[in-house]
């Protein structure tokens, strides 16, 4: 089973930890995960913003830089949406024609749905909120499975988040067309958050951690914001042994 | 009149003028008529009480919803089911088309066909002058507004009385719709009691109380409805089997003026057909959880031609229905069906659906789309019929959260159709300034994207901008376009000691972890 990781460019450039995180944790899960220097973007930038042409062109690019692999996990919610729920209509053939786009999963469906992981040895003793990104909910699908990986984890408070499958206002481009609109929401799903009492907020997106994030810096509030990929990396550190307490292969 | 195979296409794929009346855009000098969907929602989304009365009913209206779809085991079957029956009456548009005008003049009524607005104004105007009527009632229509009849009756001296209680009320108030179910929604009921009360009803005696809003309503409409003689409608379905008109509403108002009147006129888009009245019963089902969360709405008006016999309220005996007329519109839908992409909008039933759940909408409201169809519905529809010179604007007012497409009960995928207007609008842009930097910076991101050696360049430059820059462009941004959107409400990020390829080759992976 070759494994690699796709972090996203946001990741890879702006949020590594995150990235650094999935890596070590998917090792102490037993699995060998690369990362192929040659992926750049996915081009979901480009496809959402207008530019098809181009965007097919990086899709093909990205395409090829996983083509070795038997499953790509992406730690980015809108990539993986990207890749597998619009790849096909963009580069006009099925998802096996292009290289097999279904191989893309989310770090969550890989860990639960192909490693079978029932439990995590870790303790993370922080109150903690989850914001459902719109891409983990409606794009791919998620449903509650990277709450549930937390929830695996000894001591973490999970406090629901009032409305939290409405979108927090980044939308890519559309946080600077409509800033205004753009800083609305995410005002609104901010006032959720600190309402909650978390410590931490987290997501299984960057993109969205990085607009909240931006407003919580901006407004001087002390909260945490990480990926759920460090909360479970932070939680598991500790174990001295390989977490191998899953059933192992689909 | 040639029907099915009119086109409305003008030289260079512009759209004739006679088709823009469902534009609400306001005065900007030379490029009057096109919507500045931005410059007018900034303005909008200051206005806390519009946002708290559309917060206030789309939350309740939402969570109804939401219940009730719950309560039926095969939604997701029966959504599939509508838009089949959809797409296909959609391909077979002509077909259809030519059994219902059979069906609608074999039971004595008539249909006319309308190429674009202004057509289907005149055949109404002419229809109402034949009645020899100077006053209409009219049956909540969206359609009427796409084509801007009532504007178009007045200025001909025929007088038109909105009779759904929320179009009355932007009636009265001079107000655009802001909803397409609930067109007065941006106003709560202490404004309705004013509107009311400066209008028709007396000073001090609605209290802002719903009930006695709601009679004094009725009390000023029924009057209307015993007097009037001509009724303009539009149509939620046509039926072509059988030659069927199918109205759905909450109030009753629209079978009054559909049973009192003896000359009906109904107007309605092309799109709205449907083979059977079997397929209806699909619809049936759909249209009022999605639209008001209810199980089923209070009345459904049915009807085939010209009924044999009405009962006239002065005279106290029946009287055979002088007329029935239905205008058939395309107005921009042959066109749109033309587009492999943008017709799945056609199968569109006006649920509104789409606007109760959209996060934009729910901020900004729906004057900020400067057309009669606001909401997701509305950025989809509206570039569509009017063309992306006008409208194009409205393809980006949307963070593409996919929260209309998961409601839509046709399943109409709206993300990807915005991101296909989105595209079409960014081959538009070679003609400003603002358009070719933008493409231009995109195209240059393409390339290095799109190269691994320039992808590491920029990245590292990314790291060292923010590093550097960081502190200094949160301060200053927002003078800088185009950072100024972001960094107004947010910081930028701040930036790591290595990117996560640089770490993964030097291997010091765990040197980004945090502690």
């Amino acid at each position: 089973m070759k494994v690699a990781i796709f972090p996203s460019c946001i990741v890879d450039t702006i949020f590594p930890e995150a990235g650094a995180a999935a890596i070590r944790l998917l090792e102490r899960l037993g699995v060998d995960v690369d990362f192929p220097l040659e992926q750049t973007c996915c081009g979901q930038m480009h496809l959402n913003t207008g530019y098809e042409t181009r965007a097919r062109k990086l899709a093909a690019k990205h395409l090829s830089s996983f083509s070795q692999y038997d499953w790509v996990i992406g730690i980015s919610t809108s990539c993986t949406t990207t890749v597998r729920e619009f790849y096909p209509q963009l580069l006009g053939a099925t998802s096996a024609e292009v290289g097999g786009s279904g191989k893309f999963l989310e770090l969550s469906e890989f860990l639960l749905d192909v490693l079978g992981v029932t439990e995590l040895e870790g303790t993370f003793a922080k109150k903690v909120t989850f914001h459902t990104s719109c891409h983990s909910l409606r794009g791919i699908h998620l449903g509650d499975r990277p709450q549930r990986l937390l929830s695996m984890l000894e001591g973490i408070e999970l406090i629901p988040l009032p409305k939290s499958d409405s979108c927090c206002g980044f939308g890519g481009t559309f946080s600077i067309k409509n800033s205004a609109i753009s800083t609305v929401m995410m005002e609104e799903k901010l006032a959720n958050v600190y309402w909650t009492g978390a410590e931490v907020l987290t997501a299984a997106d960057s993109s969205c951690l990085m607009n909240l994030s931006g407003g919580i810096q901006a407004a001087k509030k002390q909260l945490t914001v990480m990926h759920y990929a460090e909360i479970l990396e932070i939680a598991t550190r500790q174990s001295q042994k390989k977490l191998l307490n899953h059933s192992g292969g689909r | 009149m040639s029907k099915t195979s009119s086109t409305i296409h003008g030289p260079n794929g512009s759209i004739p003028k006679a088709n823009t009346w469902l534009l609400r855009t306001e005065h900007h000098g030379e490029e009057r008529g096109r919507i500045f969907f931005k410059s007018r929602s900034t303005r909008e989304i200051r206005n806390l009480q519009m946002r708290k009365n559309i917060s206030h009913a789309t939350t309740t209206i939402r969570e109804k919803r939401k219940r009730v779809v719950s309560e039926v085991p095969n939604w997701e079957e029966l959504r599939t089911r509508a838009s089949q029956i959809k797409q296909h009456t959609l391909a077979n548009l002509d077909v259809y088309l030519e059994e219902f005008e059979r069906n609608v003049t074999r039971a004595g009524g008539k249909v006319h066909w309308a190429r674009d607005a202004a057509q289907a104004r005149e055949i109404a105007l002419e229809l109402v002058r034949e009645s020899g009527a100077s006053s209409v009632i009219k049956v909540k229509s969206m359609v009427t507004e796409e084509i801007g009849l009532n504007a178009y009756l007045s200025e001909n001296g025929i007088e038109p009385t909105e009779t759904d209680l929320a179009e009355l009320i932007c009636q009265l108030a001079g107000d655009e719709s802001s909803h397409i179910l609930v067109p007065a929604i941006h106003r709560n009921r202490v404004e309705i009691r004013d509107i009311f009360e400066a209008t028709f009803a007396q000073k001090g005696s609605l209290e802002a109380d719903p009930p006695k809003i709601a009679e004094a309503a009725r009390k000023h409409l029924r009057e209307k409805f015993l007097r009037s003689t001509v009724a303009i409608s539009g149509g939620n379905f046509l039926v072509a089997e059988t030659g069927s008109v199918a109205i759905v509403e909450s109030e009753g108002n629209g079978r009054m003026c559909l049973t009192l009147p003896n000359n009906v006129i109904s107007i309605v888009g092309i799109e709205k057909l449907i083979p059977t009245m079997e397929d209806l019963e699909v619809f049936l089902t759909l249209l009022p959880r999605s639209s008001t969360g209810e199980r089923m709405n209070p009345y459904t008006t049915i009807w085939t031609g010209r009924p044999p016999a009405q009962m006239t309220p002065e005279r106290e005996t029946t009287e055979d229905r002088k007329s029935y007329n239905i205008i058939l519109l395309d107005n921009g839908r042959t066109r749109v069906l033309s587009d492999e992409v943008g017709k799945q909008a056609l199968a569109c039933i006006r649920c509104s659906a789409c606007l109760n759940v959209c996060p934009v909408y729910e901020r900004v409201g729906g004057h900020s789309y400067e057309s009669v169809y606001p909401g997701p519905i509305g950025a989809i529809l509206t570039p569509q019929l009017v063309g992306d010179a006008l409208a194009g604007d409205l393809a980006f007012a949307s963070t593409l959260c996919g929260a209309c497409y998961e409601v839509c009960p046709v399943k109409i995928n709206i993300p990807e159709i915005l991101i296909h207007l989105r595209s079409i609008h960014s081959d538009h842009k070679r003609d400003s300034v603002s358009g070719n930097l933008e493409r231009g910076s995109f195209g240059i991101v393409g390339i290095v994207m799109g190269n691994t050696n320039l992808f590491n360049i920029a990245s590292a430059s990314v790291s060292r901008i923010l590093k550097y820059g960081g502190p200094i462009l949160n301060k200053i941004g927002k003078y800088l376009p185009p950072i100024n959107g972001w960094v107004e409400s947010r910081n930028l990020p701040k930036a790591p000691n290595d990117s996560l390829r640089d770490a993964y080759r030097k291997g010091t992976l765990d040197a980004l972890l945090k502690k």
